[in-house]
């Protein structure tokens, strides 16, 4: 049995194998539409994230499987103050694989530990979120073509972006790949990144605080958000914000064929603008994410077309 | 007890100086009811300054949590006043509960019965790491 708590659960053959799977759904979705007939995904979200949560629902049902599950803390178990332990250790009689987002860094891995159905970690505190990272990389699959030779730059919150995190830790398992970290030194990329996947495997940064001076070395320009709340004080955020947000006038210093990609949902820091401009890949890597999820539940629950 | 002399006991020797009381805290020599020495910043020919911890009695100490505070120190075992053994000091792999995560957003802060584990995930740096989020102790 496996889980999918970290990307790099996931070898690089095994991502090649998912992307394989994910581009023949979308050939081919009739195929697919009965795989998983009678199986049963919980969705557990001890915090709330429709996007998240709706794309794991529309992929296992996509595949004619049945799903269930909670969307808030509050609405669970957990508001008694049941562990996690004891909360997986019963919803995994009750379903045949589970998606889990917790708040606290770490919650997917103790689920893992207690539950004989695979986990796969749908967001854990600001640490990881793989499945957003294989959409990523169906994304960058398809709009660049290649996972060698790019440089890749990270914009807006790269201290509590797990989303950042995790994509980090995929690309740095390719061949002449740099990083440029584009943030405000108190949204700066934490140590766990920075060391384990960037210093150590010797590969290629840049850190800024200006958008514009990087912007035409891109190939792929990785938005996120910055929350007003991760910031001490109104004033600190209203300095900063605007240096983070994309513009039409920054995306004229872009190549032709680079690409914005964002986890979703956008705030202000792409300006709506900036949707129509081709190179603006990110409503449509929303939707690779049902794809690759589609594959991911196949893989775990040893399915195949 | 004349801390120069132990009958039957360890004395741990050349740690590095400020870190005698971490050991002693880690490796729980509060909740011992013998004799116990912690001498801080003894002049040392190789070391300009060391802390020695030296015990009374013929207890057995967690190597790890040795190796994970200060990997350079030497453990001597002393019986019937003399120096029979020499531990070498290993660096763990993983600590169990020698320390805790102080990551407030870590799992370990709320989920009850979870052991905090520590895995070692830089050698030539000696870097530990939460096994739930990838914190360092600090
Ligand atoms: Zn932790």
């Amino acid at each position: 049995m496996r889980n999918v708590i970290d990307v790099l659960d996931l070898s690089v053959e095994e991502i090649e194998e998912l992307i394989a799977v994910a581009d023949d759904i979308m050939a081919n979705p009739t195929k697919y539409q009965e795989v998983c007939k009678h199986k049963i995904l919980a969705t557990l979200f001890f915090e709330p994230s429709t996007r998240t949560r709706l794309s794991f629902e529309s992929a296992m049902l996509s595949l004619g499987g049945e799903v269930l599950g909670f969307s808030e803390a509050s609405s669970s178990s957990a508001a008694k103050g049941e562990s996690i332990a004891d909360t997986v250790s019963v919803v995994s009689g009750y379903a045949d694989i589970i998606a889990m987002r917790h708040p606290k860094e770490g919650a997917p891995l103790v689920a893992s530990a207690h539950s004989c159905v695979p986990i796969i970690n749908a967001g854990d505190g600001g640490h990881y979120h793989p499945t957003q990272t294989l959409t990523d990389l169906l994304t960058i699959r398809h709009e660049i073509g290649r996972f060698d030779d790019l440089t890749i730059g990270f914009c807006g919150d790269l201290k509590f972006g797990r989303t950042v995190h995790s994509l980090i830790e995929a690309m740095s398992r390719y061949k002449g790949i740099k990083f440029v970290l584009i943030s405000p030194p108190e949204l700066k990329l934490p140590s766990f990144v920075k060391e384990e996947f960037i210093k150590n495997k010797g590969i290629e940064y840049v850190q800024t605080s200006s958008l514009e001076e990087v912007m035409g070395e891109l190939d792929i320009l990785y938005m996120t958000r910055v929350q007003k709340e991760r910031f001490f004080n109104e004033e600190d955020y209203l300095r900063l914000k605007d240096s983070f947000v994309l513009t039409e006038d920054k995306m004229a210093l872009a190549r032709a064929d680079m690409r914005v990609l964002h986890p979703l949902p956008r705030v202000n820091e792409i300006d709506t603008a900036v949707d129509n401009d081709p190179r603006a890949s990110y409503f449509r890597q929303a939707h690779y994410g049902r794809y690759i999820r589609m594959a991911l539940i196949m893989k775990l629950l040893e399915v195949s077309a | 007890m004349n801390i120069d002399s132990i009958k039957n006991g360890i004395v741990i020797d050349h740690i590095a100086a400020g870190k005698g009381m971490q050991l002693y805290r880690l490796l729980k020599l509060d909740e011992l009811d013998c004799s116990v020495a912690i001498i801080k910043n003894v002049a040392s020919k190789k070391m300009g300054r060391k802390d020695i911890i030296k015990v009374d009695a013929a207890i057995e100490v967690d190597l790890d949590v040795i190796g994970f505070v200060d990997p350079e120190a030497t453990v001597n075992v002393i019986r019937d006043s003399k120096l029979v053994e020499k531990k070498t000091i290993p660096t763990p792999r993983e600590l169990v509960n020698v320390i805790r995560c102080k990551n407030p957003r870590c799992i370990t802060s709320v989920e009850p019965g979870l052991n905090h584990v520590f895995k070692l995930t830089d050698e030539k740096n000696k870097v530990y790491r939460c096994l739930y989020c990838e914190s360092k102790p600090n």
